[in-house]
């Protein structure tokens, strides 16, 4: 017996770009730059003062009216996932107890895996407690026990977990499938999709909820990032040129903010329905790269196993391949090694077939990034056109593959989707063009 | 479909019981108490004082000087794994496979996020403090100075998964849950499911987490889930106990070698155990509590059944999650009681959570091992600390001493905070 098949039925994407996914993909095809000085909070001393923000955004106005109240326990991150969660669910017209009175799909058979991050906590909430418990200017352990842990909010905890991606959305939803919450930064949603493809193969699920979302638009993401040596600080003055995938000029990323929730399907289900579907889901792959613990040296995790193993599973060779869909973080040393991946993989056709990344829209949006990923690659399918690589104009030496920051119309059946991140995981997943 | 067998040919432990598998287990079998007072920071004045920890670990002495030298950055909880790691590859004997295809070998874990650099972090807090809110102008000179870039880096979760990967030379899958207390359980679910499926031969699974620092224990305590028994401290501990008020929480790291049956037998391989089955599941109740009427750790229970073909009356033992939580505790009885029926009562299950106390991500891999012992040595380990009945907690715990029993297939229960439930099922290895 064949396993089942599994197609893309829904896309929920809150990004910089917009908000779901007909205005974002709007926006990419205009080559919208939406990089600019960020607002969220006070840039100071800050090296990097430009990001990827996601405008007047709160989870809100996206959860039923009864769990408003949760809201206040979501970092960020949280509210990225359960908004881009509930747009995933209405763009495939499946009912939930999140998006309507009468549910469409059994609770037990509606699963979640959602990848997330590290999230970080808020500085100046903990901050304020944190210096009630100060004597002679540092940091007192005794008075803290005593005085100072009643002053945090008892489910301050729960605020960043990263498990609360999924479990906000399982309940908002009433997913009570399986669920899981994988967090390996970038490569988060590919991981994510691979395995909610194998709920429904295996029979545990007929949908899936998947994808990632992230915000390390904060003061401890902004850091590390800075001690990483990855950020772009050359261009806080012309912030929507400053990130640059695989351009001569790319000189680093800056963050980005969003997330890129997806439903995934039984195909006999969806036909059943008389749904629409994006793509299918044919092939995965995941590979490591060993030495992904030097993190001061650029990895691209390995990406030609993962994208020759997800090749391999989808029965294909490189000249089928009509469009890739790169990472791109347009930091030089990655931009690089990502390239000799493809390469690798590919052999010849990776430097033929159309490629995009879209970071140089958004900034990188971390495990959110390969969620919105696989999603406009899913949407690119689906409108046969190649979205453009912004702030792209000639390849740098070593980055000669087949970019454009314009759009493309294309024909083709298959797309490869690729993401790494940094320690050195990465996954990839081969799409295929639906046509019911 | 065309299944493979999936089988377990090595595991490692460092938990507070013991550095390696064989100490753990002759501490459970002596009923062995872990809690003690933190030594880790100053917690003397906190709601809780205590906890199980990991010590005098030699982490040179366990993975070697080499080894030890090339994971200088790694943190707490990556030597408590790299330690286990080495230990399961050693019972493995894979080093000695010359056939071993490294790009068909992974890592998958349920890493937990690596600690803070408190001191700095803290103290970054207090010194960038101005008019109520952190000073934009002074905390980011004050971090680019003073901040480590490896210590903030090995906080994300997925750096385990690198560091055993780089260890082993493993560059096949690379995957990291975090799924709260489920998630060693589910990390072995999801990596038996990839070895079922063909999609690789060998995983190194299992999971590492120490959160036995001031913010960890600071967030516990505000959710009221700690034990805050500091005056009998040895005992607090006491799951399915009426007494019981709270987990004590642990950390460490166990790790398994899981191959596909073939692959553990062309190379000659002794096998510990075969996994037959998996289960997961979400409550979809609330973020704070379990759903009291135990659904959704019955539906893991009965997914697992399931998926390994077994019956309720094929199951000899069940590892309990059995945390010490008063909620916990009557939520599982309730489940197993809604699974099992009036075979509940006859079917032995014990939480050594009561002995070892709960290593959050850790805890599920630590707690199948354990299985894999009873079904070597045909005994239970206890719930200890059983000292006076809870009327809604009435089946059988194993109380306070190891028994002998016939042992021939094991159910293991995690269940993370947030709602998520997973269940292993394994039998010996034939």
């Amino acid at each position: 017996m064949a396993d089942p098949r599994v197609v893309i039925t829904g896309l929920g994407m809150v990004t910089p770009l917009g908000i779901g996914i007909d205005e974002t993909w709007e926006a990419v095809l205009q080559g919208k730059k939406t990089v600019r000085p960020f607002t969220i909070f006070e840039p100071g001393a800050f090296k990097c003062t430009i990001a990827g923000e996601i405008d007047d955004f709160s989870a809100r106005k996206f959860v039923p009216k009864s769990y408003r109240k949760a809201v206040k326990v979501m970092a960020r991150d949280i509210e990225i996932a359960v908004a881009a969660a509930d747009l995933a669910f209405l763009d495939a017209d499946i009912e939930t107890k999140g998006t309507s009175e009468n549910q469409s799909i059994a609770p037990d058979r509606l699963g979640c895996n959602i990848g997330a991050g590290l999230i970080c906590t808020e500085l100046d909430e903990l901050g304020a407690a944190v210096n009630t418990a100060v004597t002679d200017g540092k940091f007192d352990y005794k008075k803290w026990g005593k005085e100072g842990i009643p002053n945090l909010t008892p489910l301050w905890l729960l605020k960043y977990l990263p498990n609360m991606l999924s479990c906000h959305v399982t309940i908002i939803h009433d997913a009570r499938g399986p669920s899981n919450c994988i967090t390996c930064g970038d490569a988060s949603a590919a991981l994510a999709a691979a395995e909610s493809t194998s709920y429904i193969q295996r029979g545990c699920a007929d949908v899936v909820v998947t994808g990632a979302a992230e915000s390390k638009l904060n003061q401890m993401g902004l850091l590390r990032q800075e001690l990483l040596g990855r950020l772009c600080n050359s261009k806080n003055d012309s912030a929507p040129e400053a990130v640059r995938p695989f351009d001569k000029d790319h000189d680093g990323m800056v963050i980005g903010e969003g997330g890129g929730l997806i439903i995934f399907e039984n195909l006999e289900r969806n036909k059943a329905r008389n749904g629409k579907a994006y793509a299918e889901l044919v092939g995965f792959g995941a590979a490591s790269d060993p030495n992904g613990i030097n993190v001061e040296t650029a990895t691209a995790g390995n990406l030609a196993l993962a994208v020759k193993h997800a090749m391999k599973a989808a029965g294909i060779t490189p000249n089928q391949v009509g469009m890739i869909a790169a990472y791109g973080t347009g930091v030089p040393g990655e931009d690089l090694a990502e390239v000799a991946e493809w390469r690798k993989a590919l052999g010849d056709a990776a430097d033929k077939i159309p490629a995009f990344a879209t970071t140089g829209a958004t900034g990188l949006m971390f495990a959110g990034g390969g969620g919105v990923q696989l999603g406009l690659a899913s949407k690119a399918l689906s409108e046969q056109i190649v979205p453009p690589t912004v702030n792209f104009s000639s390849p740098a030496e070593g980055c000669e593959m087949n970019f454009s920051s314009e759009p493309r119309k294309g024909d083709f059946e298959y797309a490869v989707v690729g993401a790494f991140t940094v320690g050195g995981q990465s996954g990839a997943c081969v799409l295929k063009r639906y046509q019911g | 479909m065309n299944h493979k067998r999936v089988v377990i040919t090595g595991m490692g432990t460092v938990n507070p019981l013991g550095h390696n598998v064989e100490e753990m287990w002759s501490g459970m079998l002596n009923s062995k108490l872990a809690p003690s007072p933190i030594e880790l920071f100053d917690a003397s004045t906190y709601p809780t004082t205590f906890a199980a920890q990991v010590k005098d670990f030699d982490f040179t002495a366990q993975v070697g000087a080499e080894s030890a030298e090339k994971h200088k950055h790694a943190g707490r909880h990556g030597r408590f794994a790299l330690g286990a790691a080495r230990q399961a590859w050693d019972q493995s004997g894979l080093e000695s496979c010359d056939t071993l295809d490294r790009s068909r070998m992974g890592v998958y874990l349920g890493s937990g996020e690596g600690n803070l650099d408190f001191g700095n972090f803290f103290a970054l807090l207090i010194d960038a403090w101005k008019d109520g809110k952190i000073d934009s102008n002074i905390w980011p000179k004050l971090a680019y100075d003073r901040m480590d870039l490896y210590l903030e880096v090995e906080q994300e979760s997925n750096m385990v998964v690198s560091h055993i990967a780089a260890e082993f030379d493993a560059c096949g899958p690379g995957y990291n849950v975090l799924t709260a207390c489920a998630a060693s359980t589910q990390a072995i679910g999801e990596a038996f499911m990839q070895i079922r499926h063909g999609d690789t031969d060998v995983l190194i699974t299992g999971g590492a987490h120490s959160m036995i620092h001031p913010l960890g224990i600071t967030g516990f305590n505000r959710l009221t889930a700690l034990s805050v028994r500091n005056d009998d401290i040895a005992t607090s501990s006491r799951p399915f106990d009426l007494t019981r008020d709270g987990f004590v929480i642990g950390e460490g790291a166990s790790i398994l070698i899981m191959e596909s049956y073939e692959h553990a037998k062309n190379r000659g391989a002794k096998m510990l155990a075969e996994i037959i089955g998996y289960g997961s599941s979400a409550d979809a109740y609330r973020i704070t509590d379990q759903d009291p009427e135990g659904d959704g750790a019955a539906s893991s229970m009965r997914a697992a059944l399931a998926d390994a073909g077994v019956k309720t009356e094929d199951i000899s033992y069940i590892s309990a999650h059995g945390t010490g939580t008063k909620q916990n505790d009557q939520v599982e009885t309730r489940a197993v009681k809604a699974v099992f029926g009036e075979r509940a009562y006859k079917v032995p299950m014990s939480s050594v959570k009561s002995m070892m106390g709960h290593l959050i991500a850790a805890a599920g891999a630590t707690e199948l091992i354990t299985c894999i012992l009873a079904l070597r040595d045909q005994v239970l380990p206890p719930t200890v600390n059983q000292i006076s009945a809870d009327p809604d907690c009435d089946i059988d715990y194993v109380p306070n001493v190891p028994r002998k029993s016939e042992v021939k297939v094991c159910l293991s229960n995690s269940f993370g905070f947030g709602g998520q439930n997973n269940s292993l099922i394994l039998k010996a290895a034939d």
